[in-house]
């Protein structure tokens, strides 16, 4: 038995250990704001924060998640209303929006570490995580903006 | 467009619009009239307004992050005088009655814009002779204000919710009694309103196909033919039944050509999760007879393509005469092009769930197209399209994959087999390897000068397999739709031009792509041109206006063309070269081409093209270092969409142009070996990320009175020519051919 906390909640698993965390928040927690994009780490939809951290769930075995406390989009706030969250919606960021909980869940993390991030930081921090309609110009506005940097 | 501003039967609206739960669920049997029973008045298929002042628009374009899902309904709550706060927008399912559904073409607004404003000024002037009724006074005098109509000789007021039994019994306007609001009246038009899912998104509650889920429902995961048209011959799915939650297998026929949007076929492995399918899935042991495509070869194939393209084909535009041109031009100046295959990579893969009970199927999709859905599923399963239930989830992207419903009649057939609801989820790597590919392109070019450098003919070549061949499996050359994107419609003023087009048989499915035909008919286009201004030594600009020459709109019926023009008649959506210049002008301009010092390595580009009857110029500055790495400082991109609804999502558009663009020009490429397509995630299909796209994108809209066109797709086709363009400015390294991850440039 797997046990773990998601969104501050103890949640135990007793399936295949090597099933990656993003489906048993998906198909079992229906926990749907973190995305499915490519099932290798190669494109960030699925970014959750796994103690702290920013993590792929795609590419994290249930096995590792073992014991650790998982925070997806849905309580990444109370409110939807950290800052990050703020700032996206202040600078209008999403298109079709699929990438963006896992953009948010990156570049939360980012400023955790980093506060006031500049280009290059950004870039480095977010260059994992791919946006196919190209919000990449607001993504960089938003995270100033909620950095309180200049853009 | 024909949807006609008629009064709505209550039980067809109420059924649809209120399907998902909403206020009107379990309040009882319909009643005849709205006069007699508290519930929403419908005026017409798009809005309906019920006691409690709340109004419910229907969104019926499907939203792959446009914005469209908020838009059009922005304009019915404009026209309605609504307040926007009161508004509530439902997703329509497919239906008919709403017109086209299929988002796609970039025209959602272009088509639907007078039918929308109708649909509010309708139900508005029946609001405002409710109250004029109520009150007993000429109607002349009262107006709707902010969600209530007013007096305004006494200031009495009514709010639409109180309105609502009494405009129901109103006769329904006729279109020449409508008055619409002037723009210096607009609240929401021309205002930036955050898209309605906003809040959504940014919270992770979004609800898009992946996101779709039903009670009972099972996991598919399929196994496919790898090579284009394969048969099964066997199936082993003994240790695959042995992966804990694997239910069983069940077996997809495969498709009878034209393929069209039928499912491809294949080994469907049920399971009681995503990972359990997937799971077993890898564990199928599948025989294919994979027949005439495997021998595909994209190498040998862009070969036979060049062959192709470098002798004389089907003239589809024919100007003066060209060959004569050549002959006495001081010079001649010939190039190839060439652009590969490409994948749409929408984030989101396909996806569906289907419910297939009692001779109906429910299906939850991201599709572009639900009617196109209840077709498809309809024709798969031999049920009527109407009793394909198509709800429409929010789109991960879209790019034209999504116009293409073969995954839902995946679901569709699944679910009948097993008589419970089923989820078919595509993984990248399916995405990548069944995708209906933007197809593969050879160009030949040929240009007679004379002593100046000024262009005497133009002769352009286009080979490609066609889109035509999903509808006709013997189509060999392009069609109007694809001549119609840069082959036929180069706007210059060279009196000597042809176009021809060559023969090419297609091996895998051929979708269309954001931009279709424009990308490689733009790149070779606007890298020619480019070409001849620096065979000229003249500046790139002062060049490509000069070739446009004189202001007018272009006669391509004289001329004896045939120019689809989207569809859409040239009285209305002429070619305008006015529009154009105007667009390279202002590009240039803004992004400071006249004064601008290229360096080693740094420099600007241009190219102009309309596409989707939009004018658009890109001026692109590109930096490229010393080990050849390519960076895109910036991007200025000057547009004529005409008139514009949503200023700041046309603007997410073009920004989203310039990353898509990116992709096309720098890193994108699918090929075949054996038949098989050898890419299949994004380690070697790659797209554009945060570090390789443009740092800053300013668009420059030109205010215009002209009528709407399109927005989702013209920003597109002239990235790629503008980067190489400026990556030619800058090395002197000239490239025809894309990826340009494939040239070195130092």
């Amino acid at each position: 038995m797997i046990k773990l906390k998601v969104n501050g909640k103890s949640r135990n698993f007793d399936g295949d250990p090597a099933m990656p965390l993003l489906w048993f928040l998906r198909d079992e927690l229906t926990l749907t704001g973190t995305k499915f994009g490519c099932g290798m780490g190669l494109c960030g939809a699925c970014t959750v924060h796994v103690n702290g951290e920013a993590a792929r769930s795609c590419t994290t075995p249930m096995s590792e998640a073992s014991g650790k406390s998982v925070t997806t989009i849905e309580g990444l706030s109370a409110q939807a209303n950290h800052p990050v969250q703020q700032a996206w919606k202040q600078c209008n960021v999403a298109q079709c929006g699929y990438c963006q909980s896992g953009q948010i869940m990156q570049a939360a993390s980012l400023l955790k570490v980093t506060p006031k991030p500049n280009d290059q930081q950004i870039d480095q921090a977010m260059q994992g995580n791919i946006c196919r309609c190209g919000t990449y110009q607001r993504i960089r506005s938003a995270i100033k903006l909620a950095a309180g940097v200049k853009a | 467009m024909s949807v006609l501003v008629t009064r709505q039967s209550r039980r067809g609206f109420l059924g649809q619009m209120f399907s998902a739960g909403t206020l009107i669920l379990g309040a009882g049997p319909l009643a005849s009239s709205a006069a007699q029973s508290p519930q929403p008045w419908m005026p017409n298929v798009f809005v309906g307004i019920a006691p409690n002042g709340l109004v419910t628009i229907i969104a019926h374009r499907s939203e792959m992050g446009t914005g469209i899902r908020t838009a059009l309904p922005m304009l019915l709550a404009e026209e309605l005088e609504a307040d926007w706060k009161r508004v509530k927008v439902e997703q329509a399912l497919g239906n008919t009655k709403y017109g086209s559904q299929n988002t796609d073409g970039s025209c959602s607004i272009r088509d639907f814009v007078d039918v929308i404003k109708e649909s509010g000024a309708s139900a508005r002037l029946m609001l405002e002779r409710a109250a004029a009724a109520k009150w007993g006074v000429p109607a002349g005098e009262v107006e709707a204000r902010n969600h209530e109509v007013v007096h305004t000789k006494s200031g009495k007021k009514a709010g639409f919710g109180e309105l609502v039994a009494l405009a129901a019994k109103q006769p329904v306007p006729k279109k020449e009694e409508l008055k619409f609001k002037p723009a210096s009246a607009y609240r929401y038009v021309g205002k930036d309103v955050p898209i309605i899912d906003q809040d959504d998104i940014v919270a992770g509650k979004g609800t898009f196909g992946m996101d779709a889920r039903v009670p009972g429902m099972v996991y598919a995961s399929i196994e496919r033919s790898p090579v284009y048209g394969g048969v099964l011959k066997s199936f082993d799915d003994a240790a695959a039944k042995q992966v804990k939650g694997v239910e069983g297998t069940v077996v997809i026929e495969g498709f009878k050509p034209p393929h069209n949007f039928q499912a491809l076929g294949g080994v469907a492995v049920i399971a009681n999760s995503t990972w359990a399918a997937m799971q077993g899935r890898k564990k199928l042991k599948v025989e294919w007879d994979s027949g005439k495509n495997a021998t595909f070869d994209s190498a040998a194939f862009k070969k036979s393509l060049q062959t192709t393209a470098r002798a004389p084909q089907k003239v589809v535009r024919n100007v003066g005469n060209v060959d004569a041109a050549f002959s006495s031009a001081a010079k001649t100046i010939e190039a190839e092009y060439y652009v590969p295959m490409l994948s749409h990579a929408p984030m989101e893969p396909p996806v569906a769930v289907a419910d297939f009970k009692d001779g109906k199927v429910t299906c939850w999709c991201p599709t572009q197209n639900p009617q196109a859905v209840q077709e498809t599923v309809g024709a798969a399963l031999g049920i009527k399209k109407e009793d394909v239930i198509c709800h429409v989830t929010l789109l991960g992207g879209g790019f034209g994959r999504k116009s293409k419903p073969d995954y839902v009649a995946e679901a569709a057939l699944i679910s009948k087999k097993l008589g419970k609801p089923v989820k078919v989820v595509w993984s990248r790597e399916d995405d990548i390897r069944f995708d209906f590919y933007h197809t593969v392109a050879a160009m030949y070019m040929k240009a007679g000068v004379d002593q100046q450098g000024k262009p005497t003919a133009w002769l352009q070549r286009s080979v490609f397999p066609s889109i035509s061949s999903t509808f006709d499996a013997s189509s060999e050359y392009g069609f109007d739709v694809e001549l119609g994107m840069g082959l036929v419609d180069t706007p210059w003023a060279i009196p000597n031009q042809r176009a021809e087009n060559g023969p090419a048989k297609n091996h895998v499915r051929i979708g269309w792509m954001r931009a279709v035909a424009n990308i490689y008919h733009a790149f070779g286009v606007h890298s020619f041109i480019d070409e001849l201004a620096a065979s000229a030594g003249r500046d790139r600009v002062e060049y490509l206006l000069a070739t446009i020459g004189a202001d007018r709109k272009i006669d391509f019926e004289a001329e004896g063309t045939k120019f689809w023009n989207n569809g859409q008649p040239l009285d209305k959506f002429p070619f305008d070269t006015a529009r154009l210049r105007r667009v390279i002008q202002l590009a240039a301009e803004k992004s400071g081409w006249a004064n601008y010092k290229p360096t080693k390595g740094r420099a600007l580009g241009i190219a102009a093209h309309r596409s989707f009857l939009t004018y658009v110029a890109a001026v692109v500055e590109v930096e490229v270092d010393d080990k050849g790495v390519v960076r895109i400082p910036r991007v200025d991109l000057a547009i004529d969409a005409g008139q514009i609804i949503h200023p700041d999502r046309v603007k997410a558009q073009f920004e989203g142009a310039a990353v898509f663009g990116t992709s096309i020009a720098m890193m994108g490429e699918i090929t075949a070996a054996d038949g098989r397509i050898q890419q299949s995630n994004f380690h070697n299909y790659p797209v554009a990320r945060m570090n390789e796209s443009p740092m800053i994108t300013n668009v420059h809209i030109v205010p215009s009175n002209a009528a709407h066109s399109g927005v989702g797709e013209p920003g597109v086709p002239p990235i790629a020519p503008a980067i190489t363009n400026a990556i030619f400015a800058a090395t002197g390294k000239r490239i025809r051919e894309l990826p340009i991850k494939k040239t070195k440039l130092v």
